[in-house]
């Protein structure tokens, strides 16, 4: 079979269509968001804040509750948590995500535990399962990516002071407590839209993963933000094709995709570095 | 009681109102960090187009008056003006420059990028920057003689470059209050000298500049006045008319030493003494 005819073959089915569609759009937005994340050294919060979704959708399946509804309240409820204990608590941020993160995830093992004869697949949860996408999801997901995209486009200039210079945007009367809770309302939103395609487990991958990427090839942010959102829908569109040729699982594919290529760039930059100094 | 008020009219400078002339007033104001006082009963007016350095020891609340003044700590008690209203009402008319290693100089942004951050309060949410964002961050960059750098990442900077990025983004922002943590600290003194000459120029266009400091020579010999801080306002004034032997006593206790002919030297804060300079530019 010649390469074209490699790359043409899957479109001819319709789940393999709506799996590309979805996992480039959430490639697009984990990288947007992801790099804010990473600049803000917030990926551990990332981490937890997907953990934290479980407990909502196990509560949403036993309700009969949109799935994506109650992954959202519990990230987004857990997100603005881990930011208001660390205001109060005097703990430090990283102890406090180390708490909520495993805490929220036991209670989501501990209700999921308590189904009984539940035959839903606790695999899709954790670890994604894009190509079984319906059409449905697939439209919702598209809108909350455009909705989210929207966001950052209208409050850009004002996110990245408040990252870059938290004291200087602070007294430019910049709300930067607000625009710091918005943010972790838009990691949370962002991981609950990217759970069906990679799950749980390794959503902070596609969040951090390309952004790290971007930042060791760019100058500008500006330029760091389009880099990264290439990588994530190349990402994407090749983790696919490898998963359907090697029968891979998608998010896993995708995933690996990402991080060879930081191995790449990350290699070449320090040779060029060495070469340089 | 321990407070020395400084002359208000002085040679060669028109003298202001206490109403008109000034950009910020502080009223008895105390603040700190959990229930330690940084800074105890502060009373000091500053006038417009005043050059004023804060200078005293480490701990001695520097660093919190200027964050009190620019909204960024709540003081415990008294009353902070600027420009006429409570702090924040004008908040877009102050910039602040933070400490230079309070800075990630690894985050992938521009010198333009960050001067165009000053343009941020005006321009507002949805809207994006234009042609007189752009003309102001040209301008900006060419006051501080950084024209040429527009495009380089702020990481590739001398330490003096870096520093004027932050004041060029206080300039596009048209901001009338420049409120700067340790703007000379730890760089040679040629930089130093470059980064006096733009604050004087600023101060002289109508620009209230308040710096913090701990280079005593520098805050003597470069700036209006001075603020002597050691958690109280020993002394504020023109350095010639405020600064002796008693003031630096009060102000840095016993870091000084007597000297034999009756005069007193200053030991460096240990803090600083060993800091490496940053490169020459």
């Amino acid at each position: 079979m010649n390469p074209i005819d490699l790359l043409l073959e899957p479109l001819a089915y319709d789940f393999f269509v709506r799996a590309l569609v979805a996992s480039a759009l959430v490639g697009v937005a984990c990288a947007v968001v992801g790099s804010f994340v990473v600049l803000k050294g917030m990926s551990f919060i990332g981490d937890a804040v997907s953990h934290a979704a479980f407990p909502g959708i196990v509560i949403a399946y036993m309700l009969g509750l949109p799935i994506i509804l109650g992954g959202a309240v519990a990230a987004i409820g857990t997100a603005l948590g881990i930011g208001a204990l660390t205001r109060r608590s005097g703990l430090r941020a990283d102890s406090i995500i180390g708490v909520l993160f495993a805490g929220m995830f036991a209670l989501g093992v501990a209700l999921f535990s308590s189904i009984p004869n539940y035959v839903g697949d606790l695999f899709h949860f954790l670890f994604g399962d894009v190509l079984g996408i319906s059409l449905s999801d697939m439209i919702a997901l598209s809108a909350l990516v455009v909705a989210l995209l929207l966001v950052i486009r209208a409050l850009w200039k004002e996110l990245l002071f408040a990252t870059f210079d938290p004291l200087g945007a602070g007294a430019a009367g910049l709300p930067v407590r607000r625009l710091d809770d918005l943010l972790l309302i838009l990691i949370a939103v962002t991981i609950v839209i990217s759970l069906q395609a990679v799950g749980i487990v390794l959503v902070v991958a596609m969040i951090t993963t390309p952004a790290a990427t971007a930042q060791m090839l760019v100058k500008r942010f500006g330029q760091m933000i389009l880099v990264a959102a290439l990588i994530g829908v190349t990402a994407a569109v090749a983790g696919l094709y490898l998963s359907y040729a090697l029968d891979l699982a998608s998010g896993a594919a995708i995933v690996l995709f990402e991080t060879a290529l930081f191995l790449v760039v990350l290699l070449f930059t320090s040779l060029r570095g060495r070469r340089a100094a | 009681m321990n407070e020395r008020v400084a002359p208000s009219v002085i040679e060669g400078r028109t003298p202001f109102s206490r109403s008109e002339g000034r950009a910020v007033t502080i009223s008895s104001v105390s603040a700190g960090y959990g229930d330690r006082a940084a800074i105890s009963d502060i009373t000091l007016d500053l006038a417009r187009g005043s050059l004023t350095a804060i200078f005293g020891p480490n701990g001695g609340g520097k660093s919190t008056l200027l964050k009190c003044i620019a909204g960024l700590m709540k003081p415990w008690s008294g009353t902070i003006e600027v420009l006429g209203a409570a702090v924040g009402v004008h908040a877009a008319r102050v910039a602040y420059v933070p400490q230079a290693e309070q800075v990630d100089w690894s985050f992938p942004i521009a010198v333009d990028e960050v001067v165009a951050m000053g343009r941020t309060p005006r321009i507002g949410p949805l809207g994006r920057a234009g042609a007189a964002d752009r003309a102001a961050v040209a301008e900006a960059l060419e006051r501080v003689d950084m024209a040429g750098l527009a495009d380089r990442q702020i990481g590739e900077l001398s330490g003096g470059q870096r520093r004027r990025v932050f004041i060029a983004r206080a300039i596009a922002a048209d901001a009338e209050i420049y409120l700067l943590d340790e703007p000379v600290t730890g760089v040679d003194p040629v930089t130093q000298e470059k980064i006096m000459n733009i604050l004087d120029a600023e101060a002289a266009r109508g620009k209230t500049v308040v710096a913090t400091t701990h280079d005593l020579a520098c805050a003597a010999q470069r700036f209006h006045d001075v603020v002597a801080l050691s958690e109280r306002v020993v002394a504020h004034g023109p350095a010639q008319l405020v600064l002796d032997r008693e003031v630096l006593e009060k102000t840095y206790g016993g870091h000084l030493v007597p000297l034999a002919d009756g005069g007193v030297v200053l030991l460096d804060d240990p803090h600083h003494s060993h800091g490496s300079h940053e490169g020459h530019e």
